[in-house]
């Protein structure tokens, strides 16, 4: 299986790096709102069972992946795609 | 009678860069430091440890974030478990928050940029291993060197840190957008301590500064009161 992990900043949590894009995005002439900058992370994982997999990466952010202080995950599974 | 010297450990990991200083900084007050490499699973008999700054594992991640499960960090959680004196300086501040070892975390400076100035702080603590030469309110001057300074807690957390006289040293103007300008804490036993600012940089008048002079020398004094006491 393959996970995507989105961590973002948690909500009211000052993002200095989202406020810089949002205002270059504005000077660009984008009429954009806020603008959050967070992070992706790709696994490829052996497990193809769904709900162990999903088990282990929710670990794997609680230990490395993600501080819980300031950030929250997302995460996606999708079958690995055969080739 | 010649007054023991308290041996202190000094980790290195890959990145580190303020190693030597701390090591040069710590035996100039009579202590006799030890490097600590990384991989080690067992500290050698020590009397405090410094975690110095840097940029351990290129700060991948979040600062500290890998470095927190270097083998040598768990020796290093189970020495300050039972009461061993850990001081973490810049990245090794970043280290021990995110291993959980002192409240909140450091952040992305709130300006996005470098900051490597002097910058004025007041001690509000003094009965702690780390500040027990300074005196209370006392205005010190220590340079900073980071890009991730900005300490955060959430408001229940930053109230028990009030609560617990956690917080040890406060920048006394803006510097990095800290939490009310926090720049050092300890943990709630008061074993464990970080702080961003850099004593070891700041130890002698040809340096701008002898201030952190006061805090290393407080850690080396209080970690020979250890050695007195075993024995």
């Amino acid at each position: 299986m393959r996970a995507t992990v989105l961590v973002r900043p948690k909500h009211g949590i000052l993002d200095p790096q989202g406020q810089a894009v949002e205002s270059s995005l504005r000077q660009l002439g984008f009429a954009v709102g806020e603008a959050r900058v967070g992070r992706v992370v790709d696994l490829e994982l052996e497990s193809n069972d769904p709900a162990g997999a999903r088990a282990e990466v929710e670990r794997m952010c609680e230990q490395l992946l993600a501080n819980p202080l300031i950030e929250s995950y997302e995460i996606e599974l999708t079958e690995a795609a055969g080739d | 009678m010649t007054s023991p010297q308290p041996r202190i450990g000094v980790l290195r990991f890959p990145g580190a860069c303020d190693d030597r200083d701390a090591f040069w900084a710590l035996a100039a007050f009579d202590a006799e430091p030890v490097f600590v490499w990384h991989t080690e699973t067992d500290l050698p008999d020590l009397d405090a440890v410094v975690l110095p700054g840097g940029f351990s594992y290129g700060d991948y991640l979040r600062c500290g974030a890998i470095a927190r499960f270097a083998p040598a960090m768990e020796a290093v959680a189970a020495f300050a478990a039972e009461g061993g004196l850990v001081l973490g300086i810049c990245n090794g501040f970043q280290i021990l928050c995110e291993a959980g070892l002192l409240p909140g975390v450091l952040r992305r400076n709130e300006s996005l940029a470098f900051v490597c100035r002097d910058v004025p702080l007041v001690v509000e603590r003094t009965d702690t291993p780390f500040t027990s030469r300074c005196a209370e309110g006392e205005r010190l001057t220590i340079p900073v060197k980071h890009g991730e300074g900005c300490w955060f807690a959430d408001d229940a957390l930053y109230e028990e840190l009030q609560a617990n006289r956690q917080i040890v040293l406060r920048y006394t103007e803006p510097v990095n957008g800290s939490r009310n300008d926090v720049a050092g804490v300890v943990n709630e036993r008061g074993n464990v301590m970080g702080l961003m600012p850099h004593p070891e940089h700041a130890v002698d008048p040809l340096l701008g500064s002898a201030d952190g002079a006061l805090i290393l020398s407080s850690l080396v004094e209080a970690a020979r009161k250890s050695v007195l006491a075993g024995v």
